[in-house]
């Protein structure tokens, strides 16, 4: 019997190919996003508002992944979406980054300022796949639990900004902003947090500006 | 849920070795995986053992080291265990901590017997 030493990443594979997407994005000055979240916490909705926007103003494009169907990806589409890529995964409960780079094999690069990575609905399995983004953005809503931040840290630690969509259903549930800002913070001390409603756009223009700063830093 | 997935990654990256190094039997995967991954390890031992069942890495097995998390803050640079999640600086209070460990998710050896090419022998370099 012999030990060997075998030193791998798991997922080297993927980080490799997560690599060369953010050297190519990088190069090409276009900030990405990876959106993350429970199913149901606004994802899509998210994005569709922002689209009718931003997309005045710079061109975004949009991949947007689901287990079945490209719904949200028709939904973006119908919301003026004209740089829209739906992966379908096909029981896979994450994107990864060959996913990723097939999607954006058919997008018009060149032509992009802001690119979103609408991922799966799930807090757990996409938190191990790099794809190449600038930074995870988490969404949570007043719906869920406010202990989410603690139940799901790995997926906290890794973002740099949590949203708290579904403020216009405050006080209709047992979900505290305070505790879910404590939770998040007790995580990750340098997440920044944005307070908002997709319904009725109450708190949307500090995440365009919040987006808007970042696109022009990525330029310069 | 994911665990079946960086199941397979573990076994194509490990018969990828083996074919390699023109070994035939492997005993031991050894893993380092971090507190802060959310793998199961349970879930990626269950994985694993399906997906070896007929293949020549069956009766293999998985050791898996778990890592705790380490902290480094960022205000007064001390290194700390992060215990509990709780991702506070034991010395000056800082909420700025960068992860040092506890992110890991990697192969680090493997236990094999290794053949000598054209006796199709197998040697024991290690009593057991």
């Amino acid at each position: 019997m012999a030990r060997i030493e075998f030193e791998k990443k798991v997922l080297s594979e993927n980080d490799r190919l997560a690599a060369a997407i953010r050297k190519d994005l990088s190069e090409r000055k276009i900030f990405c996003i990876n959106l993350v979240s429970s199913p149901g916490s606004g994802k899509t909705s998210l994005l569709e508002r922002s689209l009718g926007v931003l997309g005045k103003e710079m061109a975004l494009g949009l991949i947007a992944g689901d287990v079945q169907t490209e719904n949200d990806a028709d939904r973006l589409k119908a919301a003026g979406g004209t740089m829209v890529r739906p992966i379908v995964t096909g029981g896979a409960c994450h994107l990864d980054a060959r996913m990723v780079t097939d999607a954006l094999k058919d997008m018009p690069l060149e032509r992009l300022d802001l690119l979103f990575i609408e991922n799966v609905g799930n807090l757990v399995c996409p938190s191990s796949y790099d794809l190449g983004e600038d930074m995870k953005v988490v969404v949570i809503s007043t719906t869920e639990g406010d202990d989410k931040p603690l139940k799901y840290p790995g997926m906290f630690r890794r973002s740099s900004l949590m949203i708290v969509n579904k403020i216009d259903l405050l006080g209709h549930s047992e979900f505290q902003l305070a505790r879910v800002k404590e939770n998040a913070r007790t995580i990750n001390g340098d997440l920044e947090t944005i307070e908002l409603s997709c319904r009725t756009g109450e708190g949307t223009r500090r995440w365009y500006d919040w987006l808007r700063q970042r696109v022009s830093q990525k330029r310069v | 849920m994911h665990e079946l997935r960086i199941a397979e990654n573990i076994v194509s990256s490990v018969q990828e070795e083996m074919r390699r190094r023109g070994s035939s039997r492997l005993r031991v995967i050894g893993l380092r995986i971090g507190e802060l991954t959310d793998i199961v390890p349970e879930s990626l031992e269950f994985g694993f053992n399906i997906l070896i069942a007929d293949t020549e890495l069956a009766g293999a097995r998985l050791e898996i080291e778990r890592v705790p998390v380490q902290g480094h803050c960022r205000d007064c640079d001390c290194e700390f265990e992060v215990r509990d999640l709780q991702f506070l600086c034991p010395n000056c209070g800082g909420r700025s901590i960068k992860t040092i460990c506890g992110q890991e998710l990697d192969i680090c050896f493997l236990e094999i017997e290794e053949s000598i090419k054209g006796e199709g022998k197998t040697t024991e370099v290690w009593p057991g």
